[in-house]
């Protein structure tokens, strides 16, 4: 009898625990939510702040986090996708293979104000003043830019997108690469013509798991190249060769404002946090809404992949 | 001797050999040949002789090694595995584990057919056209030629013609296995290799599939491995028997099953064990 | 066979041929992904590389004692040793005696308490919940662990160090306490879904047994299940450590950047994330103090270098005992 007291206790307690848990995270997200809800209009997400962050909006935050985003994941899906396809299809068992998931494994628990020291050590004065230094015309790439940022969270997602290929590449059975090679096919050819067209989908929704990931990480770029008030858009007007035509085109070498820097910088150091408090919780539902939008779009491509292919 | 089981070669619809026509010459053959997992020895010392143009089929209780003899055939045994090779496993006379053999080319000439059909999920006609376009042909009109021809040659033309471009997983499971070998007759191989072709389908898609083995023997050199012992009756000329990685007999099938020599094949016919 | 005339005139013509040339471009392509494979090596070696060749570099003008204390003279210039975090002054002090203690001040209520809540979502995710609550309780929790950490350091900003306040009665509205309950945010979905994953690949012929000696499901869970996944929970808080030793934007606005030695968590302190946070920016590069923030992050990375180490053994020997 005592047995069953505690046993429905133990599972009761388990499952309250569980409801709380969540409870807290439908309070978080709500208090978010209400204090945000009346600051999202169209014109604040498409004008410009004004009067020192008091008021207006915070379009160039939106259009500097998605430059940054998509720098960032032209960088790491190429570079991630081939060294999980390495690891996976060509190194095997071997030693060099368990060193390579150890690696990817310790990068991904690198704290992400390291990566930003990094970002400063390595990307910026190392590469960047050296490239300075071999054009011998002053300080260009040797600051802080949205290249350099871009860099410094492309190395923070790598281990998201390596583990999610690897995952989306181990999926597709090994009877499909047998039959393969049996044809005559080389290890290229099988990757590129039988694997990879199966591993699409994982590839995919790691990339936008990623750039969920590189939108809502602000230590890595507190350095590199976000500020929290530029006069314009990190765009510049590209000359095309022997025409007079110009194009407007995302200049990888400017500062940038961004989401997150802004939550950031508004809710700690802006001089008048009353007046700003909209704006800030605006700012951060913004922020919330894409992340949140990012990962379900994630999870509801993972789930229809598995149940079309079955679960790996 | 004779048992019900064998009866089946009796009733077999192949003509036996003609009397004084000369004996084929041999397609493949193993030599003091020894393979090893790692640590574990799964063939020790074969000595067998595959001749062209015939079906062998390997017969033996399960774990006895016969996968991994045809896999280290067309040397697909190595692929995710760490293995050993001693002795030597010749084609035409050239021993394919020398050092700088291609092995793409080995394994076109090389066919293999695998116990559960494996389609790719693509459609019917990338399937049968992949082998030809990794190795080179990529004309349109070219690949439909093999396509058509792989696919009659594999008695499944009829049944798709009209949906050549829908997807191979729709397919019924003898359909695929006929599917996988349209896809390996497309590369035009030399040899093909079966293991256990039949295991994962019914009857009538394994009369169908014997039916087709018999007619490959005409271009093509078959070996077959499997564990019922009254397929190896019904489609080969020669039998082989092994038994815990040894080749303990091998000779034409209608003596391996009516007069075996060794003791140890006699008990596993009869089905003393295995 | 109707139609074999036809293959007999086909054949010859479709005699396919080796392509040679093709070898080298993918011995080339095999080569270009072999040296892609190296890029994680290759990171986490620069990352250790470049931050310990700066972080060392402070020795040269900072001697190691300093690093724990530094003595100066007070008002009445008497000597007196402190333990301060000061790098700004005539007389800079470099003690990391609280940052560390900050560090920690945070990182162990918060892992306490996430341990506590994780592992109970966990077990109840594993075991209780049935497989409809599953498909929705899951993925929520999972869903936390994608709002960003600035998200949720602005929650305990504007929010939570109030709530807190008026709970408590603290003095000081930015603490520890606020920041490790913020922080525990961050790492209850990595150890729920851990001890989740750890717990389903406990077979479950283990359960089975269990009942069918008259176990109930809780005694199950409790005396099998549990302990027949405990690397997997072990390697779960042991991540969730180090995640939560690693965060920064959290402490950075709810902990009150105050660097002081204190073992009161109700008091602001300042992680040695934060520092490094809110003073790279202001920093001459190649001073002392800029140095000493790579110092201090050597002395980070090597920290949750070691913690995710061992996390990672016991991650391995759960999968061998499991491989059964």
């Amino acid at each position: 009898m005592k047995r069953r007291v505690i046993e429905t206790l133990a599972l009761a307690g388990l499952r309250g625990i569980t409801a709380c848990v969540l409870l807290a995270i439908l309070l978080m997200l709500g208090s978010i939510a209400v204090g945000g809800a009346s600051t999202i209009t169209w014109e604040f997400l498409a004008s410009e702040p004004v009067e020192g962050m008091t008021a207006g909006g915070i379009f160039p935050a939106i259009f500097g986090t998605l430059c940054i985003t998509l720098l960032m994941i032209l960088m790491a899906l190429p570079l991630g996708v081939c060294a999980a396809i390495s690891m996976v299809e060509y190194a095997g068992q071997s030693r060099l293979a368990r060193v390579i998931r150890a690696s990817v494994n310790n990068l991904a628990g690198v704290p992400s104000i390291v990566f930003g020291l990094f970002g400063v050590g390595f990307f910026i004065l190392f590469i960047g003043r050296s490239i300075d230094r071999v054009r011998g015309e002053g300080l260009l790439f040797g600051q802080p830019a949205m290249l350099w940022a871009a860099a410094t969270l492309a190395v923070l997602v790598l281990p998201v997108i390596i583990v999610s290929t690897a995952e989306a590449l181990n999926a597709v059975p090994r009877s499909h690469r047998e039959a393969a090679l049996a044809l005559g096919a080389t290890r290229w050819q099988t990757v590129s013509r039988v694997v990879l067209p199966q591993a699409r989908a994982g590839i995919l929704t790691g990339s936008i798991l990623s750039i969920s990931r590189g939108a809502g990480e602000t230590a890595p770029i507190l350095f590199t190249g976000c500020a929290y008030f530029l006069p314009r858009l990190p765009v510049v007007d590209l000359q095309i060769p022997f025409t007079s035509l110009s194009v407007p085109m995302v200049n990888p070498l400017d500062q940038f404002m961004e989401l997150s820097y802004h939550i950031f910088i508004m809710a700690t150091q802006s001089t008048d946090a009353a007046v700003t408090r909209p704006i800030q919780y605006g700012t951060t539902l913004v922020l919330v809404g894409l992340t949140f939008a990012l990962n379900v779009g994630a999870i509801i491509l993972r789930s229809r992949y598995r149940s079309r292919h079955g679960t790996p | 001797m004779a048992t019900p089981i064998v009866s089946a070669v009796r009733t077999s619809r192949r003509p036996g050999p003609q009397p004084g026509a000369a004996p084929p010459a041999t397609k493949v053959a193993f030599q003091g040949m020894g393979f090893s997992y790692g640590s574990r020895r799964a063939l020790k010392d074969v000595n067998l002789e595959v001749p062209e143009r015939r079906v062998t089929a390997i017969i033996g209780p399960s774990g006895c090694g016969k996968s991994t003899l045809i896999k280290s055939i067309n040397r697909i045994a190595e692929i995710a595995a760490d293995i050993k090779v001693d002795g030597q496993v010749k084609i035409d006379g050239e021993d394919v584990y020398a050092p700088g053999l291609d092995l793409v080319d080995l394994r076109r000439r090389v066919g293999m057919l695998f116990q559960k059909p494996n389609p790719f999920p693509k459609s019917i006609f990338e399937n049968v056209a992949f082998g030809p376009r990794i190795h080179g042909l990529n004309d349109r009109a070219g690949l439909e030629g093999v396509v058509e021809r792989s696919l009659r040659q594999a008695a499944l033309w009829d049944e798709v013609r009209d949906r050549l471009s829908s997807s191979a997983l729709d397919l019924s499971g003898g359909q695929q296995q006929r599917l996988c070998l349209a896809r390996v007759l497309a590369v035009d191989p030399e040899v093909i290799l079966m293991d256990e072709p039949c295991s994962a389908l019914d009857p009538i898609s394994t009369a169908r599939i014997e039916e087709l083995i018999d007619e490959l023997r005409d271009r093509y050199t078959v070996v077959i491995v499997t564990h019922n012992m009254q397929q190896a009756a019904r489609v080969s000329d020669r039998t082989a028997f092994l038994l815990n990685g040894e080749l303990v007999e091998v000779g034409g099938t209608e003596t391996i099953f009516t007069a075996p020599s060794d003791r140890r094949t006699e008990d596993y016919i009869t089905g003393r064990f295995g | 066979m109707p139609g074999s005339e036809a293959l007999e005139i086909a054949l010859p013509a479709t005699r396919l041929r080796p392509r040679r040339r093709a070898r080298t471009g993918e011995r080339i392509i095999e080569a270009f992904l072999k040296l892609n494979g190296f890029v994680a090596i290759a990171a986490i070696a620069l990352i250790f590389l470049f931050l310990f060749k700066e972080g060392v570099q402070v020795f040269e003008t900072l001697s190691p004692d300093r690093l724990i204390q530094t003595t100066e003279l007070d008002f009445d210039d008497n000597p007196v040793t402190v333990r301060m975090w000061q790098p700004v002054g005539a007389n800079p002090k470099y003690s990391i005696v609280p940052l560390i203690l900050g560090s920690f001040l945070v990182a162990l209520p918060a892992t306490i308490l996430a341990t506590i809540l994780g592992v109970a979502c966990g077990i109840y995710l594993a075991e209780v919940a049935g497989r409809r609550t599953r498909e929705w309780v899951k993925p929520a929790i999972e869903l936390l662990a994608g709002v960003p950490s600035v998200v949720i350091g602005f929650f305990c900003l504007a929010t939570l160090a109030t709530l807190v306040q008026d709970a408590f009665g603290t003095t000081f509205r930015l603490n520890a306490i606020v920041g490790a309950l913020g922080v525990s945010f961050v790492i209850i979905p990595v150890i729920a879904t851990m001890t989740d994953d750890a717990l389903r690949a406990v077979p479950d012929f283990l359960r089975e047994g269990s009942h069918a000696l008259g176990a109930n499901r809780w005694e199950t869970i409790r005396r099998v299940v549990v302990p027949a996944g405990s690397s997997g929970l072990i390697a779960s808080i042991l991540l969730g450590m180090g995640r939560s030793l690693g965060e920064t934007m959290i402490v950075l606005m709810a902990t009150g950047n105050a660097a002081q030695v204190t073992l009161n968590p109700f008091e602001s302190v300042r992680t040695m994330t934060a520092t490094i946070a809110a003073e790279l920016g202001a920093v001459p590069q190649g001073g002392e103090q800029y140095r000493a923030l790579f110092l201090v992050g050597s002395i980070l990375f090597t920290i949750t270098f070691v913690i995710n180490l061992a996390a990672e053994i016991a991650v391995s020997r759960m999968r061998r005992r499991l491989a059964l």
